[in-house]
């Protein structure tokens, strides 16, 4: 059996949304991450949804592909998304990539206590 | 204590073209690039460079069928050298596939910033490519040149 080195736990109240992913994201822990969540996304209808990504030990740009597709979702559904608590290595990949624009980016995480 | 004599030093690594080699490429890489002593933002912008790399292989060159990816991680004068090689359907026009956001698969949520992350997190990039033949990327990082993250 081969270790899945990437995952989440979420909670949820009031239309608020908090999903904390951990692990390593790229293009392999990508695809299923986009199934779990867009599973998520679709049950829960968030009106706010935050991604922490405090325990994101490495991102390439398929990590990218990720937020950016959980973003148009949640604009789909209505709701809006933010990333709380990147690290410095998160955080250069998203500025190269002009992503941080999009998103609200907070560097502690403030308004997801739940 | 011996000084050890680290320029010469190299590694060859094979991997069957699945995504789950992902990790396991950029970690090998990782280990052997660590007897240059590089810092932490060195080693982060070295695996995301590979997992960059490999992954095209995976998801363009091979299109997620069968193939072989070939790995050579070489020490050079202050700094490492990693070649990456795939036998799959080449890239027709590279000039195009290194733009940023250039990308051949939308629907796959693709970013399209592979090569724009392999080359701002590299020192150099070269990628030669023939269509039918296979593409090989060359990847140069010099250690301890960082003014870094």
């Amino acid at each position: 059996m081969i270790h899945r080195n990437y995952g989440y736990d979420t909670r949820s109240r009031d239309g608020l949304l908090c999903v904390y992913l951990y692990g390593e994201i790229d293009h392999h822990s990508a695809v299923a991450l986009r199934e779990e969540l867009d599973e998520l996304l679709w049950r829960e209808r968030p009106r706010r949804l935050v991604l922490n990504l405090a325990r994101i030990d490495f991102m390439d740009s398929a990590g990218l592909g990720l937020l950016m597709g959980r973003y148009r979702l949640v604009r789909e559904l209505g709701g809006v998304m933010a990333l709380t608590a990147p690290n410095p290595r998160v955080l250069k990949i998203l500025r190269l990539s002009g992503m941080e624009r999009f998103f609200e980016i907070e560097d502690v995480p403030k308004g997801e206590k739940i | 204590m011996r000084k050890e004599k680290r320029g010469g030093n190299r590694m060859r690594l094979s991997l069957p073209a699945l995504s789950v080699n992902e990790g396991v490429a950029r970690a090998a890489v990782a280990a052997f690039c660590a007897q240059c002593d590089p810092s932490a933002t060195e080693l982060a912008d070295i695996k995301c460079a590979v997992s960059e790399a490999v992954t095209n292989c995976i998801v363009h060159a091979y299109r997620e069928r069968r193939g072989e990816i070939s790995i050579t991680v070489r020490l050079i004068e202050g700094g490492v050298r990693i070649a990456i090689r795939d036998r799959g359907c080449g890239i027709p026009d590279v000039r195009l596939a290194r733009e940023p956001l250039f990308t051949t698969d939308a629907a796959g949520e693709r970013s399209g910033m592979g090569f724009t992350v392999m080359e701002s997190f590299m020192d150099r990039l070269s990628v030669r490519s023939k269509r039918g033949k296979g593409t090989l990327v060359i990847l140069t990082k010099y250690i301890g040149r960082e003014g870094g993250v």
